[in-house]
């Protein structure tokens, strides 16, 4: 026997991380002022790493002549029609293969069979279908979208409560009132949270399939850039891949907001 | 004015894979009468409801219907589901008007949603989303959806034993009252007594799995006079519980073989 006297000790507590952009901001200050101190201060080389100043010099040095935009425009082309065409064909199949079972295993089985194929790899024979212009670069970018978009699709619709499909067939609704009205938007949540991944995979094909042929685009900019050792050039490049992500992250994150206020 | 049609269940037997659930079903739902069918948990009540809509193909047997609908009915046989099935992405009002969409145009969906929320005592709540109501208000939107199709028959499966008691006897009064004014044919599953010997004009006690009809009891009072200390309806209530309580017992220990 033991005695068990005296209040109760608090065990609860944690576990539940909050969000605080200030701190995330903040925290982006400070290495970025460690990092001008130390070029400043000359333990970091300028030349391996520029400042971020000289780096904030070159970006506007590059927007005001107009060569950023140039590159920028035909990334940014070339980046929203493949992941368009991507993300439509991928949703469609996602869709088909989440709702049928004649097309469910020969969906499941291509997947399989090439999602784990490096897209990057294919960009040689990219070239050699479509030609060293802009077909191989969005085919890149469209194919490497496409099998991520039928996963998050498939596990989306896979997900849509059956209760509220057979409540749909119980009132008669067509099947198109069914898909739009009940999977879709259930399978919503599961979509979106594949946009995240597939613009992130949009945003590295684009540039490695600039880096293997192209004139324009931020990734042939890059590369040209490094090969004169340009690094302060090739550093603003690379902040604006980024800031481009950033902003992809935020376009989702307001999509979100609207369509899943409900939850 | 009843527009309930008559519902007939014709030796309808069902098996998932081998687990034979239902056995024999012959029942017949009279217009405008509600037939409540009690049973043990798992003893096919679910499963025969299903089949009783369509929604699920019956291993044999047949179901049918007999009788005239209304011009105006959009969806004869209408199902008030135990979970409520609202659409989580949409409020009350398109929860509703979802059912009428493909068959109204845009004025008539809202002048039936007004009505039937008006019916049901949501009118304040068209704007609101489900996740922002109780239990008993979701399982008025059900209902105000399935008044909405004027069906000729409700197939109601356990509509309250989501809730909790006291929702339960409050929403117990409206549906005597809203069943009574839509004057349809009504099927009613529950394993609750007294809502049986409330609702049920004819009552089937299922046997447990495979389900049979064991007793069909027939109670001839109208709905909106009875009283929860009627002393008939106690005597049918013990009744009741005095042929199922066996198999209850025997049922609640029997192994769960898949998911309701
Ligand atoms: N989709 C299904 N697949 C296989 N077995 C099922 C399925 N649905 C129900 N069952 C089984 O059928 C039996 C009857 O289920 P159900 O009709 O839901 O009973 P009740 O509604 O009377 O509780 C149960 O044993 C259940 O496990
Ligand atoms: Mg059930």
């Amino acid at each position: 026997m033991r005695r068990l006297d005296g209040s109760v000790p608090f065990r609860g507590g944690g576990f539940h991380p909050r969000e605080r952009w200030i701190a995330g901001a903040a925290t982006l200050c400070v290495l970025i002022a460690f990092w001008q101190f130390g070029t400043w201060a000359g333990f970091l080389p300028t030349l391996f790493l520029p400042s971020p100043v000289a780096i904030a010099v070159t970006l506007w040095r590059l927007t005001v002549t107009g060569v950023l935009w140039q590159h920028l425009s035909a990334s940014l082309a070339r980046l929203l029609i493949g992941w368009f065409a991507g993300t439509f064909f991928g949703m469609a199949t996602g869709i088909a293969a989440g709702l049928w079972s004649v097309t469910r295993s020969p969906v499941m089985a291509v997947v399989s069979a090439l999602f784990p194929i490096p897209k990057i790899a294919l960009v040689p024979l990219f070239i050699i279908w479509f030609g060293i212009g802009e077909g191989s670069k969005i085919a890149t970018i469209g194919l490497g979208v496409f099998f991520p978009t039928v996963i998050a699709t498939m596990g989306g619709v896979d997900n849509v409560p059956r209760g509220l499909i057979r409540m749909g067939q119980s009132f008669g609704l067509p099947t198109t009132t069914i898909i739009r009205s009940i999977i879709l938007p259930g399978a919503a949540p599961a979509i979106l949270n594949g946009f995240r991944v597939t613009a992130s995979i949009a945003i590295v094909l684009l540039v490695a399939a600039e880096m293997i042929g192209a004139e324009q685009g931020i990734g042939a900019f890059v590369l040209s850039a490094g090969n004169l050792y340009d690094t302060d050039a090739l550093l603003a490049g690379i902040v604006v891949l980024s800031v481009l992500g950033l902003v992809v992250a935020g376009l989702i994150g307001a999509l979100e907001r609207v369509l899943l206020r409900w939850r | 004015m009843s527009h309930g049609v008559r519902l007939i269940l014709d030796e309808v037997s069902h098996a998932w894979k081998t687990l034979r659930v239902l056995d024999g079903i012959t029942l017949t739902a009279e217009p405008g009468e509600v037939m409540v069918v009690i049973g043990p948990s798992g003893c096919g009540k679910s499963t025969l409801l299903n089949i009783m809509g369509g929604l699920l193909a019956p291993t044999s047997g047949s179901v049918r219907t007999e009788g005239a609908i209304a011009d105006d009915c959009l969806n004869p046989l209408t199902y008030v589901f135990q979970d409520f099935s609202l659409v989580p992405w949409r409020n009350v009002r398109d929860n509703v008007g979802l059912v009428l969409r493909h068959k109204l145009t845009r004025d008539a969906v809202a002048e039936r949603v007004r009505e039937v929320l008006a019916l049901t005592g949501l009118s304040d709540f068209g704007d609101a989303w489900p996740k922002e109501l109780s239990g008993g208000m979701r399982q008025r939107v059900g209902i105000a959806r399935a008044l909405a199709v004027r069906p000729a028959c409700l197939l109601m499966d356990e509509p309250l034993s989501a809730l909790d008691a006291q929702t339960r006897d409050l929403l117990l009064d409206e549906f005597v009252t809203l069943i009574g004014r839509a004057a349809t044919t009504t099927v009613y599953i529950t394993h609750n007594l007294p809502e049986a010997v409330r609702l049920g004009q004819q009552i089937v006690v299922l046997s447990r799995r495979p389900g049979r009809v064991r007793e069909i009891f027939r109670v001839n009072r109208p709905l909106t006079g009875r009283s929860a200390d009627d002393p008939d309806l106690k005597n049918l209530e013990h009744t009741l519980w005095r042929i199922i309580r066996d198999d209850a017992a025997v049922a609640e220990r029997e192994r769960i073989d898949a998911p309701a």
